[in-house]
């Protein structure tokens, strides 16, 4: 009986290593277009590079690898990288953690939860279609959508000369 | 040697003009002969007592297409016979997302009883016509006479995620509007979608 008993308990050591590694996955806000808004509108001297993206576009997953390798990169500039999912949010476990920790993102992520799309989409830019994925640069005295995806090479020589004007 | 340098240059500047460009509400819209599903060749102008068509950018793999497919069905199921029937087109590069290709559109047309034909843009020609931006993307075209005018462009409703939170059903008001002889408002509206796969448009 008492050998049954410690079933449980070893199952609990077993996972508290599980535990330690959820401790480091990346934070994910949920939020609707007017609690995001704000980060849209940010006036100081740093370069911001918003990227609209989900798990499940294909574009989104080919460029994400050079956008966190150009965050990286420009880590020591007045550079923030804002990465916006929009994954459903009843796929944030099944999905967009794992996609995150498969690529080391321990950052904040948000996740835009805000169906009206109709509304908020001219919002961002009223260039842009709608289509993914979408990205953002701007700085207190520019700003200049990309409705396409980036090579590290591209992305790097934006945010280089944005960053260096600074 | 130049020539050929020059023109082509020529040809690939008014590519890219080209793709840029895309109807507008009140535009008159292009007829196209695209393979349906069974390999029969659909046109516009097979309908001959339609008051209008529902065109319908759309694919397989896009999770956003699919959390439409079934309210796709029911538009056309209520609108086919009020004179408005859809017309489903897949606009993809099967050579970038495998899913999207011919084969593959049969299976998901069988799998869903689609009641629409489901065409394959496979030239990609009348996506980049039309100015499709992403999927699903709808052009509602009223028939005047023997030709076609956009009336609608945009979204299917304001909720991708649940159908029953719908506040506004755009279409569905749009064609409404349309058989009432009254202009849809508002006429075009955004969504977010699964940018079109295309190798001239990739970077």
């Amino acid at each position: 009986m008492k050998k049954w008993f410690l079933i449980p308990v070893l199952f609990l050591f077993v996972w508290q290593p599980a535990k330690l590694q959820e401790l480091s996955d990346a934070r994910i806000h949920i939020m609707n277009f007017g609690q995001f808004e704000p980060n849209l509108h940010f006036i100081n001297d740093t370069v911001y590079l918003i990227n609209f993206w989900a798990t499940w576009c294909a574009p989104c997953r080919e460029e994400f690898p050079s956008i966190l390798q150009v965050s990286h990169k420009y880590a020591n500039r007045k550079f923030k990288l804002i990465l916006v999912s929009l994954d459903l949010p009843n796929q944030v476990e099944s999905q967009l953690l794992p996609y995150l920790r498969s690529k080391n993102v321990t950052s904040d992520v948000i996740l835009l939860d805000d169906t009206n799309s109709n509304r908020w989409i001219n919002k961002v830019d009223p260039d842009w279609s709608g289509g993914l994925p979408f990205s953002l640069i701007y700085g207190w005295n520019f700003r200049e959508p990309y409705e396409q995806s980036f090579t590290f090479n591209k992305l790097d020589s934006i945010i280089n000369l944005k960053t260096k004007k600074q | 040697m130049r020539k050929i340098i020059l023109s082509s240059i020529i040809t690939i500047l008014s590519l890219s003009y080209g793709l840029s460009q895309g109807y507008n509400v009140g535009d008159k819209a292009a007829d196209f002969k695209l393979k349906d599903v069974d390999g029969k060749l659909v046109s516009l102008s097979d309908y001959n007592n339609a008051k209008g068509i529902v065109v319908i950018f759309t694919c397989n793999h896009c999770p956003y297409a699919q959390a439409y497919q079934d309210r796709i069905i029911k538009i056309d199921k209520k609108y086919k016979s009020l004179g408005y029937p859809v017309i489903a087109i897949n606009p993809n590069d099967p050579q970038i997302v495998p899913d999207d290709s011919y084969d593959a559109m049969k299976v998901r047309a069988k799998e869903k009883g689609f009641t629409f034909p489901y065409l394959f843009d496979e030239t990609q020609t009348v996506y980049r016509e039309y100015g499709a931006k992403h999927t699903p993307h709808v052009f509602l075209l009223e028939k005047k006479g023997n030709e076609y005018y956009v009336r609608y462009i945009g979204a299917i409703d304001d909720n991708y995620e649940d159908e029953t939170k719908v506040t506004q059903t755009y279409l569905a008001n749009a064609i409404d509007a349309l058989l009432a002889g009254k202009t849809p408002e508002p006429s075009m509206t955004k969504a977010i979608g699964c940018s079109i796969k295309d190798k001239q448009t990739q970077h």
